[in-house]
């Protein structure tokens, strides 16, 4: 019998209030490993082409691996997949938190929602028995951390799991997240509207569900080892400074992201660097459940108007809320994380939404009074403040448009406002200014959810100094680097673990053994990065088949032609000739065609046989 | 908190984590309220032991420990409550051992005594050195 999984499948017709439960397939374990890997082939197998991310026919899947709930590091997460309401490609959003062990222990493996409620309602799995609650005293009244406290309270048990929806997502706000453990998100590609669109606010977990391993005595001797290691050098930057260290190293780089992406550096980046947080800002460092890093860095609003708010800043939130739209004062930009994570948007879609209105109303194409009266100038902190509650509620015109993402605000805006939306695939870019990072441009440019630093981490080699990252050469290499941590990192979060803990695994085959000791599957190194590779082939499967062109491959133009006025990035851009080479390099390493299609030979060497002649 | 834990974690939000176990009471109401009497303190060790053959689960011991430090292991149904991992193999606390911010640790209380009184002097004389330091600084200010 397989160990470690358990195994469980939920099918949920909200639409006819229907729950069938039912075992997943060995083979689906196997090939597949959880979390991304099961979400690529259920909506591969599952999702009609073409529907509306939006409407019922839309499915929501719910995933974890096998790993949550045993010893190893960083493993209670889980993931939330569906189409992509933001980029209309495949969506895909993990978080961490007390969620994933909960849903283990729950009895659960997959959830897959269809349909659509009649009224609000949310799940909770008590123990393997699935019950579906009405919500009609959350929906439009709670936010997610007051709705995780609700059904706490409601069950008498603080260690239930909640994941849940703010009003930005029951308002089907196109870059919704879903927040659960307070600090935690599933945030990407806009899964909270999917969320909101079900009429589901929250998901709810607990359970006494024990976990088997295959190799018990072999398992708790490494699984703790790692547990030692995953307090190491490895993540020394993590549990010290933060994440929020890359402001100053990123503006020694020439790569922090300022003013909506103009420029790669600004002469007040100490104010947000990870050395002042510390110093000023941070008053306590928390864990997700079985994480020894505590990456959380929770900061306290000291004065003014936002004095008292409390939220778990990183670089990411940091960079979007803060330089981006060139806001520098911590108390604002710990008031608007606090806000995204409680009312449901994005941290990163969000900031970048705010520095693109902040952009649109200079050159003005947004008004004051669309801004709901708000002098939404760039450094206006109070104003990026009232702007994030505005994306959250839709209560004005350039709230109600941002609140879908920069790609469908510009394409409102028209003019060339798409020159400066700062997304590729209708994702808003992460922080990384990317005229300074040549592999981690065309890395970020291929990656299968849009703009996205976490499928292949390319912008590593360029600031590790592995390539020349001001030069578009060597393409081959670089093609061939980006695979590489693509096809690993489709295996962590598949596995699903963070990313974090990517540096405590001596090797591949380190890193699949304790997928074999846990499940009793054999794996090595080598079968795990095709695993990990049939995994990405499968997902890109799904983008093609819903569309997805070469030309969709790209960044904005701003990269191309306007380069930065000051710093090491000075005077460059991208050479178009030289990105479209790299993707061409890119493809190629990836055994498809010039167009970026997976080949027949590909796709049968990676067992994906079932999709051959599905792509049109 | 994890499932059948000898210890126990309590969150409270927005910033408060914190370990919580068994105290090793001197007169333990555990021990006078139980029915069975199936709970005993060794002497030696502070340790209150459970005979779990004894132990029918009526969850008294659990009503009356002030620290809430006792629980219901969730399938075997016998009360459950830290004893310093004497019945396991390493027969040594393994929380102390593996918690990776050292936030745990387990001392006689005059141990714990005399730690606080180093601390504070510590503390008292890095006060003076301070002082000491700036009168210095000062003093080589006002030369200049």
């Amino acid at each position: 019998m397989v160990k470690g999984y358990i195994g469980k499948v939920a099918k949920i017709n909200l639409t006819k209030d229907k729950i069938e439960v039912g075992n997943l397939p060995e083979e689906y374990l196997r090939d597949y490993i959880g979390g991304y890997g099961f979400a690529a082939k259920t909506l591969w197998d599952e999702l009609k082409p073409g529907i509306d991310p939006l409407s019922p026919d839309n499915i929501l899947i719910v995933n974890i691996g096998p790993f949550p709930g045993t010893y190893l590091p960083t493993s209670s997460k889980y993931g939330v997949f569906a189409k992509s309401p933001l980029t209309g490609i495949f969506g895909m959003a993990i978080s961490s938190g007390s969620v994933g062990q909960q849903m283990r222990q729950s009895g659960l493996q997959q959830i897959q929602f269809y349909g659509k409620a009649s009224k609000p309602v949310y799940l909770f799995v008590d123990d393997g028995d699935i019950q579906i609650h009405d919500a009609k005293d959350m929906w439009g009244k709670l936010d997610s951390w007051q709705t995780e406290d609700k059904i706490r309270e409601e069950f008498h048990d603080e260690r239930i799991g909640v994941a849940a929806i703010g009003k930005a997502g029951e308002r089907l706000s196109r870059i919704a997240c879903i927040t659960n453990d307070r600090n935690r998100q599933a945030g990407r590609t806009g899964m909270g509207a999917v969320m909101g669109s079900k009429n589901l606010k929250a998901l709810a977990f607990r359970g006494t569900h024990e976990i088997e391993v295959a190799k018990p005595k072999e398992w708790k001797s490494i699984a703790l080892d790692l547990i030692k290691r995953a307090n190491g050098p490895a993540t020394l930057k993590y549990r010290d400074l933060g994440t929020p260290i890359n402001t100053l190293n990123f503006q020694k780089l020439g790569c922090l992201p300022v003013d909506n992406f103009r420029e790669g550096t600004s002469d007040r980046a100490i104010e947000i660097s990870g050395e002042v947080m510390a110093e000023k800002w941070v008053v306590k460092k928390a864990a997700c459940s079985c994480c020894p890093i505590a990456c959380d860095h929770l900061c306290l609003a000291k004065e003014g108007p936002y004095k008292g708010s409390i939220s778990s800043v990183d670089f990411e939130s940091l960079f979007a809320l803060g330089c981006c739209s060139g806001v520098y004062d911590m108390n604002a930009i710990i008031k608007a994380i606090e806000m995204c994570d409680r009312d449901g948007i994005d941290t990163i879609s969000g900031g970048i939404c705010v520095s693109f209105a902040m952009e649109a109303f200079e050159k003005g194409y947004l008004t004051r009074e669309d801004c709901g009266g708000v002098e939404l100038k760039f450094g206006n902190g109070d104003g990026m403040v009232s702007f994030v509650d505005q994306m959250c509620s839709r209560n004005t015109k350039a709230g109600d448009l941002l609140s879908n993402g920069t790609r469908f605000a510009a394409q409102k805006i028209g003019k060339d406002a798409m020159h400066f939306a700062m997304q590729s695939k209708g994702l808003e870019l992460p922080g990384y200014h990317l005229s300074a990072l040549k592999t981690a441009a065309v890395g970020f440019a291929v990656s299968i959810r849009g703009g996205c630093h976490l499928r292949n981490g390319a912008y590593s080699p360029d600031q590790k100094g592995t390539f020349d990252r001001f030069k578009e050469d060597r393409p081959d290499e670089r093609a061939k680097e980006i695979k590489k941590v693509e096809d690993n990192y489709a295996i962590i979060d598949s596995y699903i673990i963070c990313k974090f803990t990517r540096g405590i695994y001596k090797n591949d085959d380190e890193m699949a053994q304790v997928y074999e000791l846990v499940t009793g599957f054999p794996l090595n190194g080598k079968q795990m990065s095709k695993v990990g590779e049939r995994i990405v082939n499968l997902s890109k499967c799904f983008n093609i088949r819903e569309g997805w062109k070469r030309d969709d491959d790209t960044l904005p133009e701003r990269f191309f032609s306007e380069p930065q006025t000051r710093g090491p990035a000075k005077g460059i851009t991208i050479d178009r000739k030289g990105f479209e080479a790299m993707k061409s390099a890119y493809y190629a390493a990836r055994g498809w065609d010039e167009n970026g299609i997976p080949t027949k030979e590909k796709l049968k060497e990676l067992g994906l046989d079932f999709v051959i002649g599905k792509l049109k | 908190m994890a499932l059948n834990s000898r210890i126990q974690r309590i969150r409270i939000e927005p910033v408060i984590n914190y370990a919580m176990s068994c105290q090793f009471c001197t007169d333990p109401p555990c021990v006078a309220v139980c029915p069975q009497k199936c709970m005993e303190k060794d002497a030696k060790t502070g340790v209150i032991h459970v005979n779990e053959d004894k132990c029918d689960g009526c969850s008294f011991c659990i009503r009356v420990c002030p620290f809430g430090a006792i629980s219901l292991h969730t399938t075997r149904k016998k009360a459950i409550l830290c004893d310093l991992c004497e019945s396991t193999e390493e027969k040594e606390p393994q929380c102390v051992k593996y918690c990776p911010k050292e936030a745990i640790s387990i001392k006689p209380v005059n141990a714990m005594s005399q730690e606080a009184r180093k601390e504070q002097v510590l503390a008292l004389i890095k006060g003076i050195e301070k002082e000491a330091k700036e009168t210095q600084k000062e003093a080589s200010a006002a030369k200049a």
